[in-house]
Protein backbone atom coordinates (compact mmCIF):
# COMPACT_ATOMS: atom_id res chain seq x y z
CA UNK A 1 0.00 0.00 0.00
CA UNK A 2 1.39 3.43 -0.91
CA UNK A 3 1.85 5.98 1.85
CA UNK A 4 -0.23 9.10 1.50
CA UNK A 5 1.22 12.60 1.78
CA UNK A 6 -0.37 12.95 5.23
CA UNK A 7 1.29 9.70 6.35
CA UNK A 8 4.64 10.90 5.13
CA UNK A 9 4.24 14.27 6.89
CA UNK A 10 3.24 12.54 10.12
CA UNK A 11 6.23 10.23 9.81
CA UNK A 12 8.59 13.17 9.21
CA UNK A 13 7.18 15.04 12.21
CA UNK A 14 7.65 11.93 14.36
CA UNK A 15 11.24 11.57 13.19
CA UNK A 16 12.04 15.19 14.04
CA UNK A 17 10.40 14.83 17.45
CA UNK A 18 12.58 11.78 18.09
CA UNK A 19 15.65 13.83 17.12
CA UNK A 20 14.60 16.68 19.40
CA UNK A 21 14.12 14.26 22.31
CA UNK A 22 17.46 12.60 21.51
CA UNK A 23 19.21 15.97 21.63
CA UNK A 24 17.43 17.22 24.77
CA UNK A 25 18.06 14.10 26.85
CA UNK A 26 20.91 11.81 25.73
CA UNK A 27 19.54 8.40 24.78
CA UNK A 28 15.87 9.50 24.88
CA UNK A 29 15.51 9.03 21.13
CA UNK A 30 16.64 5.42 21.31
CA UNK A 31 14.44 4.79 24.35
CA UNK A 32 11.42 6.13 22.45
CA UNK A 33 12.30 3.89 19.52
CA UNK A 34 12.40 0.85 21.81
CA UNK A 35 16.19 0.48 21.81
CA UNK A 36 16.28 0.33 25.58
CA UNK A 37 19.83 -0.99 26.04
CA UNK A 38 21.36 1.59 23.71
CA UNK A 39 19.25 4.40 25.16
CA UNK A 40 20.19 3.63 28.75
CA UNK A 41 23.87 3.30 27.87
CA UNK A 42 23.89 6.71 26.15
CA UNK A 43 21.91 8.29 28.97
CA UNK A 44 24.30 7.07 31.65
CA UNK A 45 27.60 7.44 29.77
CA UNK A 46 27.00 10.88 28.23
CA UNK A 47 25.42 12.40 31.33
CA UNK A 48 28.25 11.08 33.49
CA UNK A 49 30.85 12.40 31.05
CA UNK A 50 29.23 15.84 31.08
CA UNK A 51 29.06 15.84 34.91
CA UNK A 52 32.69 14.71 35.05
CA UNK A 53 33.66 17.66 32.83
CA UNK A 54 31.94 20.08 35.19
CA UNK A 55 33.59 18.42 38.18
CA UNK A 56 36.99 18.89 36.50
CA UNK A 57 36.41 22.68 36.41
CA UNK A 58 35.67 22.74 32.69
CA UNK A 59 33.96 25.74 31.14
CA UNK A 60 30.62 25.89 29.37
CA UNK A 61 31.56 28.37 26.69
CA UNK A 62 29.29 31.30 25.79
CA UNK A 63 28.26 31.90 22.18
CA UNK A 64 30.58 34.73 21.15
CA UNK A 65 30.47 35.37 17.43
CA UNK A 66 33.52 37.64 17.68
CA UNK A 67 35.54 34.65 18.84
CA UNK A 68 34.80 31.86 16.35
CA UNK A 69 36.62 29.10 18.26
CA UNK A 70 34.75 29.95 21.47
CA UNK A 71 31.47 29.94 19.53
CA UNK A 72 32.29 26.52 18.07
CA UNK A 73 33.12 25.18 21.52
CA UNK A 74 29.80 26.58 22.77
CA UNK A 75 27.93 24.78 19.96
CA UNK A 76 29.71 21.54 20.87
CA UNK A 77 28.84 22.05 24.55
CA UNK A 78 25.19 22.62 23.66
CA UNK A 79 25.11 19.26 21.91
CA UNK A 80 24.42 17.63 25.27
CA UNK A 81 20.96 19.23 25.34
CA UNK A 82 19.00 20.43 28.33
CA UNK A 83 21.80 19.54 30.75
CA UNK A 84 23.82 22.42 29.27
CA UNK A 85 21.11 24.96 30.09
CA UNK A 86 20.45 23.50 33.55
CA UNK A 87 24.16 23.65 34.38
CA UNK A 88 24.43 27.23 33.08
CA UNK A 89 21.31 28.20 35.04
CA UNK A 90 22.74 26.67 38.19
CA UNK A 91 25.94 28.66 37.77
CA UNK A 92 28.06 25.59 37.03
CA UNK A 93 30.59 25.45 34.24
CA UNK A 94 32.17 28.84 34.92
CA UNK A 95 35.55 27.21 34.32
CA UNK A 96 38.57 27.82 36.53
CA UNK A 97 41.46 28.52 34.18
CA UNK A 98 44.09 28.05 36.89
CA UNK A 99 42.78 24.58 37.75
CA UNK A 100 45.09 21.76 36.72
CA UNK A 101 42.17 19.92 35.18
CA UNK A 102 40.64 22.89 33.28
CA UNK A 103 41.58 21.68 29.79
CA UNK A 104 40.59 18.10 30.64
CA UNK A 105 37.22 19.36 31.82
CA UNK A 106 36.74 21.24 28.56
CA UNK A 107 37.63 18.10 26.58
CA UNK A 108 35.08 16.06 28.52
CA UNK A 109 32.32 18.67 28.08
CA UNK A 110 32.96 19.27 24.37
CA UNK A 111 33.32 15.59 23.46
CA UNK A 112 30.18 14.66 25.44
CA UNK A 113 28.22 17.23 23.40
CA UNK A 114 29.71 16.11 20.08
CA UNK A 115 29.02 12.44 20.81
CA UNK A 116 25.41 13.26 21.68
CA UNK A 117 25.12 14.87 18.22
CA UNK A 118 26.24 11.54 16.72
CA UNK A 119 23.67 9.77 18.88
CA UNK A 120 20.98 12.12 17.48
CA UNK A 121 22.03 11.20 13.93
CA UNK A 122 21.87 7.50 14.84
CA UNK A 123 18.37 8.00 16.27
CA UNK A 124 17.41 9.75 13.02
CA UNK A 125 18.67 6.81 10.94
CA UNK A 126 16.90 4.34 13.21
CA UNK A 127 13.61 6.28 13.02
CA UNK A 128 13.95 6.32 9.21
CA UNK A 129 14.33 2.54 9.22
CA UNK A 130 17.90 2.57 7.90
CA UNK A 131 19.23 0.63 10.90
CA UNK B 1 41.89 17.61 43.79
CA UNK B 2 44.77 15.37 42.77
CA UNK B 3 44.42 14.35 39.16
CA UNK B 4 46.62 12.00 37.24
CA UNK B 5 47.01 12.62 33.52
CA UNK B 6 47.02 8.89 32.84
CA UNK B 7 43.97 8.35 35.04
CA UNK B 8 41.99 11.09 33.30
CA UNK B 9 43.01 9.75 29.89
CA UNK B 10 41.80 6.30 30.90
CA UNK B 11 38.46 7.68 32.13
CA UNK B 12 38.08 9.67 28.89
CA UNK B 13 38.91 6.57 26.81
CA UNK B 14 36.38 4.57 28.80
CA UNK B 15 33.52 7.00 28.14
CA UNK B 16 34.31 7.36 24.44
CA UNK B 17 34.72 3.59 23.99
CA UNK B 18 31.40 2.86 25.71
CA UNK B 19 29.53 5.37 23.52
CA UNK B 20 31.17 4.37 20.23
CA UNK B 21 30.93 0.66 21.00
CA UNK B 22 27.19 1.06 21.61
CA UNK B 23 26.73 3.35 18.62
CA UNK B 24 28.59 1.30 16.04
CA UNK B 25 27.38 -2.23 16.88
CA UNK B 26 23.92 -3.66 17.52
CA UNK B 27 24.53 -6.88 19.42
CA UNK B 28 25.62 -6.51 23.08
CA UNK B 29 28.43 -9.04 22.63
CA UNK B 30 29.76 -7.17 19.58
CA UNK B 31 29.41 -3.85 21.41
CA UNK B 32 31.52 -5.17 24.27
CA UNK B 33 34.14 -6.54 21.91
CA UNK B 34 34.37 -3.38 19.80
CA UNK B 35 34.34 -1.15 22.90
CA UNK B 36 37.17 -3.15 24.47
CA UNK B 37 39.19 -2.90 21.25
CA UNK B 38 38.66 0.85 21.11
CA UNK B 39 39.57 1.29 24.77
CA UNK B 40 42.77 -0.71 24.34
CA UNK B 41 43.69 1.26 21.22
CA UNK B 42 43.09 4.57 23.02
CA UNK B 43 45.14 3.68 26.09
CA UNK B 44 47.99 1.88 24.32
CA UNK B 45 48.07 4.57 21.60
CA UNK B 46 48.09 7.37 24.17
CA UNK B 47 50.92 5.85 26.19
CA UNK B 48 52.91 5.05 23.02
CA UNK B 49 52.45 8.59 21.71
CA UNK B 50 53.50 9.95 25.10
CA UNK B 51 56.74 7.97 24.96
CA UNK B 52 57.43 9.03 21.36
CA UNK B 53 56.98 12.68 22.32
CA UNK B 54 59.31 12.14 25.30
CA UNK B 55 62.19 11.94 22.82
CA UNK B 56 61.17 15.22 21.13
CA UNK B 57 60.95 17.80 23.93
CA UNK B 58 59.55 21.22 23.01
Amino acid sequence: MRATTADREQSATYTYLICLAAWAIPGAGHLLLGRIQKGLTFLIALTLMFAFGLWLDGRLFPVEITQPLVALAALADMGIGIAFFIARGAGAGAGRVVALTYEYGNAFLIVAGLMNMLVVLDAFDTAQGRK
Amino acid sequence: MRASHLGLMIVFALFVSVVFGTLMRDEPKEQLRFGAQLFTAFVVGGVALGWILYFFPL
